[in-house]
């Protein structure tokens, strides 16, 4: 699949590599684990090859008031809980939504979070997808997220110990029909205030976007179908690391999170077997693949100064971290969260959005440019 | 005379770093594959939880 390949032969290749990730997990786990790599590869493909993203669609609402990604976001939440509410409710012995509670740290990570984010320029698919397409500042950040979200689950516990409320689901609050119906007001709502704010040519939903919208919806209902729970990516990632910890000689093992039954079981058996770990590894593939099937992909982005990589990584490290103690990431907590009725997703989004505004002003004065020789007089620039 | 050439220490393109990202990934599966205990193909879950009569087992990063 080198530059060399003329595009046929490479398309072909990258289609047998899909096929090899799908089959292989079919073979080595089961069919389950096939049919979940599918999904993540679905969801790698859309979100690179049709652009759809989280942070970047919450950086130009606030810098250029477009407000046309952030809509789409809301129509691909509201699609899923169209069909996950009812799910939630007729087979809740097999089906989980992503339910989790509302705390005090929950609340600050959740901030910090949404302003790592806009240092990274990605959340936690983002990271995923954009170190699949290729972006070495995404796969620099990423190592720091796999490392990050690790550390928090060391100290997660010590993190909600501080304040939390019972878990609180719209469902529980109102009743599934009802829960539905403020779910999708709420959308509706926040969609008038985005569009009220944004620019008058800027906040029309395009078809490449209303398509991406629903593919998400469907391949992230397609995720609680096939796995019994929603679509997630942060606890995969901690997960990675976990591993790494542990065959560098740490007992993993003996801390209080992964002593844990449920992240014991994960800890010890194959992440071929693990649902988050699945679906990552194909949003990854799938981007990678969407990348390679271009005539010419995008250029690298700009050099950056050395100092600049090291707040990449730390960046990453604190993004994973904080999206461990917040619950989730865009994706576990504000899509899986809101559209299966979580309370907690939706004040993850107050905070998270909230950090963003912030990481956006954070981000010129952190990050510099590195130097280029120009024919003039090999000075610096870009 | 003044238009930039190939900046100091040009980055990798994205083709170049998309494979490392998949090296990466074969890296982590390689370690894995070594940490944790085989696979059972004759323990594997239904193919799809609803309708499966099974609790979801999973883990979630909504889990505290």
């Amino acid at each position: 699949m080198s530059a060399g390949f003329s595009i046929p032969v490479r398309r072909t290749g990258l289609v047998f590599l899909g096929l090899l990730l799908v089959l292989g997990s079919f073979a080595t786990a089961g069919p389950r684990a096939a049919l979940l790599m599918l999904v993540g590869l679905g969801l790698g493909l859309v979100l690179e090859g049709l652009r759809f993203g989280f942070a970047g669609p919450w950086r130009v609402m606030v810098t250029e008031r477009d407000g046309r990604g952030l809509l789409a976001q809301f129509v691909a939440i509201g699609l899923a809980a169209l069909v996950a509410f009812p799910l939630l409710a007729s087979f809740p012995e097999e089906l989980s939504g992503a339910h989790a509670p509302v705390g005090i740290a929950m609340i600050a990570a959740a901030f910090v979070f949404g302003l790592m984010m806009q240092i990274v320029l990605g959340c936690g698919s983002g990271t995923l997808i954009n170190a699949g397409s290729g972006n070495l500042l995404a796969l620099v950040a990423l190592f720091g997220f796999i490392a990050g979200s690790f550390f928090g689950t060391l100290h997660l516990q010590w993190w909600t110990g501080l304040g939390s409320l019972p878990v609180y689901t719209l469902q529980g609050l109102f009743g599934n029909s009802a829960g539905l119906g403020v779910t999708l007001a709420g959308l509706a709502g926040l969609g008038a205030l985005v569009y009220s704010k944004a620019a008058p040519d800027k906040r029309r939903i395009p078809r490449r976007l209303w398509l991406a919208a629903l593919l998400i919806a469907a391949l992230a209902s397609l995720n609680l179908v096939i796995a019994g729970q929603s679509w997630g990516v942060v606890y995969g990632l901690g997960l990675w690391g976990a591993k790494f910890a542990q065959a560098a000689g740490m007992d993993v093992a003996a801390t209080t999170f992964w002593s844990a039954p449920v992240h014991a079981l994960r800890l010890q058996q194959s992440l071929l077997t693990d649902v988050t770990s699945l679906t990552n590894i194909g949003l990854l593939a799938g981007a990678f693949l969407a990348m390679r099937w271009k005539h010419n992909p995008d250029p690298q982005i700009a050099a950056l100064s050395a100092s600049s990589w090291v707040v990449i990584l730390l960046a990453g490290i604190i993004m994973g971290y904080s999206a461990r103690v917040a619950l989730g990431c865009n994706v576990g907590a504000f899509f899986s969260g809101v559209s299966t009725g979580s309370v907690h997703g939706r004040v993850w989004f107050v905070a998270a959005f909230g950090g963003s505004y912030a990481g956006l002003r954070l981000r010129p004065r952190l990050l510099t440019p590195g130097k280029t020789v120009t024919l003039a007089a090999g000075g610096s620039g870009v | 005379m003044n238009e930039p050439i190939k900046p100091q220490g040009q980055l990798p393109g994205r083709p170049v770093v998309g494979m490392l990202a998949l090296g990466f990934i074969l890296v982590l599966l390689v370690v894995d594959h070594a940490e944790s205990t085989p696979i059972n193909p004759f323990n594997a879950p239904p193919v799809v939880a609803l309708g499966s009569g099974e609790a979801p087992s999973g883990a979630h990063c909504t889990q505290p």
